[in-house]
């Protein structure tokens, strides 16, 4: 198992060095230049041109990408164009806040995700299933930018219950969880029940009644577990996909998590973050993604025996 | 078929229908049986003779949706289970009917250690708790021949035959009075069915249980029964001792079965396959199921079912040119 | 001899009543109509939408007069904060997501599919190369990707297709690789190289055409989302830029009005939840139609 987890952390490094390429040609061709950004729009000709020498920028493409990536492999990702603030610093002071809010739409999403699907399984075109499928499709459907909208015009500006943006107490992870939360659920919802139709019909399952099992425990102890590894997926997903900030929900909220502050990053072309922020999303994704494989073996012990 | 002791299982006039997109499947039409306590009765018929979903109706496991049981009664012990409430069902289940399904590789859980699949039938059906159960679990894995330290493993860590083996085991976990053996060598190669065969046959007389099994292998029916029903299209059409069946045997489809094994004693050039196939079960023939096939068919055959026919105590056959014989 | 042909003939029947079958039962399915019949709905009236409004004296003609006004009989979604008429905005933006929908998963599906076909029918060491190519565009986000290029290339419609079409290579790659290798070993295939068929042929004839029913969904499902993230690039100001109407954009307009005027953040998100509806439910017909486990 251990062998497995190096095997994959190394096979990692290779992951990281070809986004960063990817990352460093995308900004090397955005256009905008670098050494106007930090000196501001007043900036003299020949100030901007020192200052371009001094950071190296008329180097060609391949001497500029082994400069970063030797530095980069150090951990040094340079400074922030825009707060010359220390990149990692930067994006370690924001991760938090978009840690606290993943870690808070996931749960929401697998505790109303996980039985809902159960039981529109168990109870296939039922009522239940037919109106649950109907919002949990919705809920995938609808784009969290909009439905957050939608949920400050009711509960901020019209009601003035809830907080329209920022952060701050529990009060102000309600509407943000809740966006984050609903299309997870119902993309949750969804393969729960898809895969335990799939596990209902198995043979294993009617042996369990042979057996006399009360039939709560055929559905929670018998094929939810099989049932488990495309649900592990799908959160999964969700998780490291909101772990990489996040980017609209944020936006919409004003929260200071990374997905925000890559965006202002974006904008303002603020190159070094740009490259340490989507650097370090593809490191937790690629964890969360080996977290889930390592789960999977916990629960199946057949992947297990794959996994030495 | 009288016994000498006590009826088990008599099984009157049971029919079981699905209902599909293509339309009505008749699986089960009108099919009665009993067995003795003690006694084996082979079930035996092609592929989609409606042999395992006799099975499944008597521990009323007939998915529903889209099956049903639509007619007839299943005493079991003098009481119709057809009537029992689900949850005295369910404890009926596995303590005093239990099943062994045919494919060993698909019917056990792949996420549950094999002890813990045993042990979990015996904590349900007799008062016992957790630690106790595993220990009596690992009792039935030796008795089936499997070392009792093997208990933490999971399926996948089994052959086939070793996972029957296990199945069985959780089959006879709880002494069932009844014991459904569906098939329960058909997927193993053919140097292990003979092995598992004679473990079932040993445990079954040690264990005095009496035991339905369902097979297209007439060579297992005369090696293990007592009794034999020959199921067609949904209905038995030919019901008699182990004796009769294999000496006598009347009935066109019957006699097909017999003559599309190869034997020993007479030199044949080739075996005589039945010709035809299976009728589509949503769209039966009319009259007899099996006109279509048979050799010896009349007018008559086409247009009315015949009767079940009493030959004697022990035989019955459904055909008409049987009808003679015993009304002489 | 008359035996055989009539064989022939009902297997040529059989193989259109596939076809057959498969159409019936996206048909029977309730839900993959009401998907179709929006959809239908959505693309007649984006390829309307010139006979229904003005482009350029409706859509980008600002009236500060009439600005942010509720739904009324004159204009039935409104105005916005330019005075424009809302409805008239939708239909114009709904020429754009559904074209940069439609094209960026033509663009991922045939560049995915080709290196995905590739990967899996050679193997080996091609595979790998490629299939690693795509675990490193698969690490980033693709909505941060998209987000990425979009900047670099700067905004316009053709650099969005693009963009979101690039960012989607890889999950098209790993399907059709994926069914090429459950394919490429069965017996039919074995058949058309031992009677001399070319790489190339055996490709495009045999393995292909048996990958559909994966690429179908996937690509139906796909538009969803590539409609998804233009109207999000829109919304955080990286899409096309105003006064064109963007379903996104014209969301984020929306933002600074919620007190004043409801509807004008409201409407283009309904268009756009309804499109990705429509789309989802046409999607999950079509995979239940496709789905081998349900032909018995």
């Amino acid at each position: 198992m251990y062998k497995y987890i190096i095997k994959r952390l190394a096979l990692l490094l290779p992951v990281l060095i070809g986004v960063s390429f990817i990352v460093f040609t995308i900004m090397y061709f955005t256009p905008g230049d670098p050494a106007q950004i930090i000196l501001g729009e007043n900036a003299t000709e020949e100030a901007l041109a020192n200052l371009r020498e001094e950071m190296g920028l008329n180097d060609s493409f391949f001497v500029q990408y082994s400069r970063f990536i030797i530095n980069a492999v150090q951990g040094d990702f340079g400074r922030s164009y825009q707060s010359n603030r220390v990149v990692f610093d930067e994006i370690f002071s924001r991760f938090p806040a978009t840690l606290q809010l993943a870690g808070i739409g996931v749960l929401l999403s697998v505790l109303i995700g996980i039985p809902v699907g159960v039981i529109s399984a168990t109870k296939q075109y039922s009522f239940f299933d037919n109106t649950t499928m109907v919002f949990a499709l919705i809920g995938v459907s609808m784009p969290n930018f909009w439905q957050g909208l939608m949920l400050i015009m009711l509960f901020s500006v019209w009601l003035g219950i809830l907080p329209s943006g920022g952060y701050g107490d529990w009060t102000y992870f309600i509407l943000p969880a809740i966006t984050l939360g609903t299309s997870s659920a119902g993309s949750i919802a969804r393969m729960t029940r898809s895969s335990m139709l799939e596990v209902i019909r198995q043979d294993y399952i009617r042996t369990a009644r042979a057996k006399g099992v009360l039939e709560k425990n055929v559905v929670y102890k018998h094929a939810l577990k099989n049932a488990l590894i495309p649900i592990i997926t799908v959160v999964g997903l969700q998780f490291g996909y909101l772990l990489g900030g996040a980017v609209l929900t944020e936006t919409v909220f004003s929260w200071p998590g990374i997905g925000r502050l890559l965006v202002d990053s974006i904008k303002q072309k603020d190159t070094p973050m740009v490259q340490g922020l989507v650097v370090f999303i593809a490191v937790t994704f690629s964890i969360v993604n080996l977290c889930i494989d390592i789960l999977y073996s916990y629960v199946d012990p057949r992947i297990k025996s794959q996994y030495k | 078929m009288e016994c000498k002791h006590d009826n088990l299982l008599q099984i009157e006039d049971l029919s079981i229908q699905y209902k599909t997109g293509e339309g009505i499947v008749r699986a089960v039409n009108g099919v009665s049986f009993s067995l003795c306590k003690g006694q084996t009765m082979g079930l035996v018929g092609e592929t989609g003779a409606g042999k395992t979903t006799t099975a499944l109706g008597i521990l009323r496991l007939i998915p529903d949706p889209p099956g049903k049981i639509v007619g007839g009664k299943i005493y079991f012990n003098g009481e119709n289970l057809l009537q029992k409430p689900d949850g005295m069902m369910r404890l009926i289940r596995g303590s005093q009917i239990s099943m062994i399904f045919q494919d060993p590789m698909t019917s056990l859980n792949p996420v549950m250690t094999v002890g813990e699949q045993i042990a979990e039938v015996i904590e349900i059906h007799e008062a016992l708790g957790k630690k106790e159960s595993l220990e009596k679990a690992k009792k039935m894995l030796e008795m089936v021949g499997i070392p009792g330290s093997r208990h933490s493993d999971y399926p996948h860590q089994f052959s086939g035959g070793m996972k029957q083996r296990v199945v069985i085991a959780m089959a006879l976990a709880c002494d069932p009075q009844l014991l459904i053996a569906d098939e329960p060598t058909t997927a193993l190669d053919v140097t292990i069915q003979a092995q598992v065969l004679d473990m079932m046959n040993q445990l079954k007389k040690e264990l005095n249980t009496s035991m339905i099994l369902i097979t297209h292998d007439l060579g297992v029916v005369a090696e293990v029964c007592d009794t034999v029903a020959i199921m067609y299209a949904g209905e038995i059409v030919e019901y008699g001792s182990i004796q009769e069946i294999f000496e006598n045997p009347k009935h066109p489809y019957t006699i097909g079965l017999f003559q599309s094994l190869p034997s020993l004693d007479v030199d044949t050039d080739r075996l005589k396959p039945i010709s035809g196939m299976m009728p589509d079960p949503t769209n039966l023939p009319t009259g007899c199921a099996f006109h279509p096939r048979c050799s010896q068919r009349c007018e008559k055959c086409t247009s009315m079912a015949p009767p079940m026919v009493n030959l004697s105590e022990d035989h019955q056959v459904r055909c008409f040119l049987c009808e003679d014989v015993s009304e002489q | 001899m008359q035996g055989i042909t009539s064989e022939l003939h009902t297997g040529r029947a059989k193989k259109r009543s596939l076809w057959l079958d498969i159409g019936i039962r996206v048909i029977k399915n309730k839900a993959a109509m009401v998907g179709f019949v929006i959809l239908a709905v959505l693309i007649l009236l984006a390829l309307f939408a010139d006979v229904i409004a003005d482009y350029d004296t409706v859509v980008i003609q600002q009236d500060l007069a009439n600005m942010n006004q509720g739904p009324s009989l004159e204009h039935i979604l409104g105005t916005d904060e330019f005075g424009r008429d809302i409805f008239a905005r939708i239909i114009h933006g709904g020429r754009i997501s559904l074209a940069v929908g439609l094209v960026s998963v033509c663009f991922s599906l045939v560049v995915g599919g080709i290196l995905g076909a590739l990967a899996g029918y050679y193997g080996g060491r091609f595979d790998n190369i490629i299939m690693r190519c795509m675990d490193i565009f698969l690490a980033i986000p693709s909505i941060l990707l998209a987000m990425a290029i979009v900047t670099a290339l700067g905004s316009s419609l053709l650099n969005l297709m693009i963009a979101v079409g690039i960012s989607n290579i890889p999950s098209y790659a790993r399907i059709v690789r994926a069914s090429v290798l459950t394919i490429k070993d069965q017996e039919f295939i074995e058949a058309a190289r031992a009677i001399g068929g070319n790489d190339f042929r055996i490709i495009m004839r045999h393995i292909l055409p048996n990958t559909l029913a994966p690429v179908i969904v996937q690509a139906t499902l796909g538009v969803a989302g590539a409609i998804l993230s233009t109207a999000s690039l829109s919304f955080i100001g990286l899409g096309i830029q105003p006064p064109a109407p963007e379903w996104g954009a014209m969301l984020s307009n929306g933002r600074t009005y919620l007190r004043s005027a409801w509807h004008v953040a409201t409407f283009p998100g309904i268009f756009i939840m309804v499109t990705i509806l429509s789309l989802n439910l046409l999607g999950d017909g079509l995979r239940d139609a496709l789905d081998p486990k349900l032909k018995q």
